[in-house]
């Protein structure tokens, strides 16, 4: 059990420091993928099923596409950097450090029910009980976060109109 | 003894996105830095929840990826009227603002 929790922090460790140290956005984009779902299976050792679950849809879906259709905005594709990208030596970190979670995940299926989770106790109450009642003030908060950073967003977002008003 | 190397590892994580943030100079590298250091510091409060049982650790998580949706469609936003008007990514380069 600590062992994989071990393997999925030096995969973790390793991928941050890949994308602070590449030039092309798209790598490190990727990496930093890889760097999420490991850190889903970190939440999952550690008992937070469901964190696990929100890291890889919201994080590894959700936002890395933005940030990805955000690169691809920002210039146009050159065919040539397109080749390039396309090259085996561009895929082969990301996919040996994704195949060594997959060999973990694989690992925690057929192991199945015999494997114990390493939570110090089990939790008592559920996490829908709690974050509607004590902090249902969060929620609201967040609704109060959301719907600016909505508008903000669509504000933002418009092309640039060419002469001043 | 997981939580405590958990505890290790967010906080190994946070000090590679801390310095990302301050040596990288394109904007979008400085906002995937940020991304990193939120997520150090919901690894933290995962592995606090996990520690005492408690549901609170995962609760912080689904706020602090709520403020990370919010913050990363607004900065992309910045991101790309900066690149509009800049033709650049450079975070030095924008400094219409100095006072």
């Amino acid at each position: 059990m600590e062992v994989l929790f071990y393997i999925a922090a030096v995969v973790t460790l390793v991928a941050t420091v890949r994308v602070i140290t590449h030039v092309h956005a798209v790598h490190a984009l990727l990496y930093l993928v890889v760097a999420l779902i490991a850190l889903a299976l970190i939440f999952y050792l550690l008992g937070a099923q469901f964190a696990a679950a929100l890291e890889i849809i919201i994080y590894g879906g959700a936002i890395m596409v933005l940030f990805i259709f955000v690169v691809m905005l920002l210039g146009p594709l050159a065919v040539e950097q397109e080749k390039s990208w396309l090259t085996p030596g561009t895929w082969v970190g990301p996919s040996v450090l994704a195949l060594v979670l997959l060999g973990e995940v694989g690992y925690l299926i057929a192991a199945g029910d015999h494997l114990p989770i390493d939570v110090m106790e089990t939790r008592r109450k559920g996490i829908s009980i709690v974050l509607y009642g004590p902090y249902i003030i969060g929620v609201e908060l967040a609704s109060m976060l959301l719907l600016p950073g909505l508008i903000g967003a669509y504000h933002l977002g418009r092309r640039v109109s060419k002469e001043p008003r | 003894m997981l939580t405590t190397h958990a505890l290790v590892l967010a906080i190994m994580l946070f000090c590679i996105g801390l310095v990302g943030l301050l040596s990288r100079r394109n904007i979008l590298y400085m906002l995937l830095s940020l991304e990193i250091m939120l997520n150090a510091a919901s690894l933290a409060f995962i592995a606090g929840g996990a520690r005492w049982g408690q549901a609170d650790g995962e609760i912080m998580f689904l706020f602090i990826l709520t403020l990370a949706a919010a913050e990363v469609s607004v900065a992309l936003g910045i991101v790309l009227q900066l690149s509009y008007r800049f033709k650049t990514l450079d975070a030095d380069a924008f400094s219409e603002m100095k006072g």
